[in-house]
């Protein structure tokens, strides 16, 4: 499995997770795990997704969830697990 | 798991902070390259470069895209062309220097480090023509930097290349006086110089080395400067804490992206430089750092207590995050470079004196300063022979890039652009260091040099 993880932010409106587990469908990656809250009146999404069974690599993903970002009008970044394991764990 | 709050620090040092990786810097030996004749070593120079480095450029943005982490450069260094060039016929390297920029061009990095010499202790036959031959080598190419090692704490300083030096900074402002003395931008004078340094234009691939090596040099300065706006009126134990945590995750990317470079292009993974390296860019700079503890503007005093503070924590947090540290590893100053440093030179508050000062407790030297175009070659050869000399005693690395830019008088403004940036023309001491400089020789290494 190949892990990255999904941060959504912006201003919260109705559809945002539909459309973005949508984009996410349609690149064939699952998604592992959602947390979302309101943080300071903004709609803040954290998803781990697995992007092993997707037939696009991580730099195109990132470019179709940017352009779902724009149609929101919400920030998406996507990242690879890595980086948070080297960052964060020991 | 990871947890949201880790998630959106790190998605905050990365869009707002400005973390990136400076540097992807490929160490290649050239000591294979060499023939007795000088065109026949040129070709086989470019042959072993383009052969060698031909996926570097690319690995680094297919790591950039992979990752989403900006890599900002991506360069060469190469064994000191005076130990290449002393073995063949030629006798000026200015022809080494552009093969050398060609192979840069044709790879696509943006410098190419290593139109060195050492000579801590003397001169052989090729360190007398590298060192002859920069000027004219630096004016002609674009993406070659050169460097001089003039002291080291075992050897002593050797005031005949401090003399030879100061001239040799004059006479390559003087050719490339319609870039306003650019040349020098590319030109370092170190003491104690590392053989692994992946930072521009100090760097070069040591004979130690192995045949080519990857070395990775983190940056974050704004990184360092948010994490502290956190800890205000704070004392200086949780000062220190913050920015040894802050450096450790900022290494831990440069580790990480070390190894899959090294991985990707089947090169060794040599070390990791952890090294604040300021740009223009607001937001980016050391100097502001030093502010947000506390100083009202960088230079004024406290300056060199803030900075070996933030030296040492830096090094503290950046050496268990890694498994091998090494180049230069601490903060830089280089002035042009530094939001922070330009403002303070540009009002007065920052002086050459007390850049000096904080040159002994920083990772480097007297980077990137600009001074009056008329500033005589010897006294650049005493400031040189000043940072040598805290560089000897003091067991650390000093180096010197200074601009004596044509025609530019203090209170002048010289801009190199891009990540060389905007430098305040700054005031050197009008009384004359001629007499010291004229006396040549060498001064002897200070006694705790004799370890063994």
């Amino acid at each position: 499995m190949e892990k990255a993880i999904i941060t959504v932010i912006g201003k919260d409106k109705v559809g945002i997770i539909a459309k973005v587990t949508n984009t996410l469908a349609e690149c064939s990656i699952n998604v592992l795990d959602i947390t979302q809250t309101i943080l300071q009146d903004m709609f803040t999404m954290m998803m781990i997704v697995d992007i092993s069974k997707s037939d696009m690599d991580i730099s195109a993903i990132r470019d179709n969830l940017t352009a779902t970002g724009t149609e929101l009008g919400v920030e998406i970044r996507i990242q690879h697990e890595d980086i948070f394991n080297s960052m964060h764990r020991i | 798991m990871i947890n949201q709050f880790e998630v959106l620090e790190t998605k905050k040092m990365l869009d707002e902070e400005n973390l990136d990786i400076r540097t992807i810097t490929m160490g290649i030996s050239l000591l294979d390259c060499i023939d007795a004749s000088a065109q026949k070593t040129c070709d086989n120079i470019y042959d072993k470069i383009t052969r060698t480095a031909k996926d570097l450029v690319k690995t680094g943005e297919d790591i950039e895209k992979d990752y989403g982490i900006p890599i900002i450069n991506k360069r060469i260094s190469v064994t000191p062309v005076s130990i290449v060039g002393g073995a063949t016929d030629a006798k000026d390297y200015v022809c080494i220097a552009k093969a050398l920029d060609k192979a840069a061009k044709e790879t696509g990095v943006n410098f190419i480090g290593g139109f060195s010499a050492l000579v801590q202790k003397g001169y052989t036959k090729g360190d007398c023509i590298l060192i002859d031959s920069i000027p004219e080598a630096l004016a002609t190419t674009e993406r070659v930097c050169s460097s001089v090692n003039v002291g080291s704490t075992k050897a002593g300083i050797n005031m005949d290349a401090v003399k030879q030096m100061g001239e040799i900074i004059k006479k390559t402002a003087d050719l490339t006086a319609s870039t306003d003395g650019f040349g020098c931008a590319k030109l370092v004078v170190f003491a104690n110089a590392v053989e692994d340094n992946p930072f521009m234009a100090g760097a070069f691939h040591g004979v130690g080395e192995p045949d080519s090596v990857i070395h990775v040099g983190v940056s974050g300065p704004g990184v360092v400067k948010c994490a502290l706006e956190k800890v205000k009126g704070e004392d200086f134990g949780v000062v220190a804490n913050t920015i040894k945590k802050t450096a450790f995750k900022i290494t831990r990317m440069g580790q990480l992206v070390a190894q899959e470079a090294s991985r990707r292009l089947n090169v060794p993974f040599g070390i990791v430089d952890l090294s604040l390296a300021p740009t223009p860019a607001v937001g980016d700079s050391v100097a502001y750092i030093l502010e947000e503890m506390g100083i009202e503007k960088c230079g004024a005093h406290g300056t060199t207590a803030a900075l070996a503070l933030l030296n040492d924590a830096v090094k503290k947090g950046g050496v268990f995050a890694s498994s091998y540290v090494g180049g230069l590893s601490g903060a830089f100053i280089p002035v042009s470079e530094d939001a922070g440093m330009i403002s303070a030179a540009s009002i007065g508050a920052l002086s050459l004196e007390k850049l000096e000062a904080m040159t002994c407790v920083c990772s480097v030297g007297l980077d990137m300063i600009v001074v009056p175009g008329d500033t005589s070659a010897s006294t650049i050869s005493a400031i040189i022979a000043d940072e040598a000399a805290i560089g000897m005693i003091n067991n650390k690395t000093t180096a010197v890039r200074l601009i004596p830019a044509p025609g530019k008088n203090v209170g002048d403004v010289v801009e190199f652009g891009g990540l060389l940036g905007t430098g305040p023309v700054m005031k050197v001491s009008e009384y004359s260091s001629d007499e010291f400089i004229a006396r040549g020789g060498r001064i002897p290494a200070p006694i705790h040099s004799l370890r063994n």
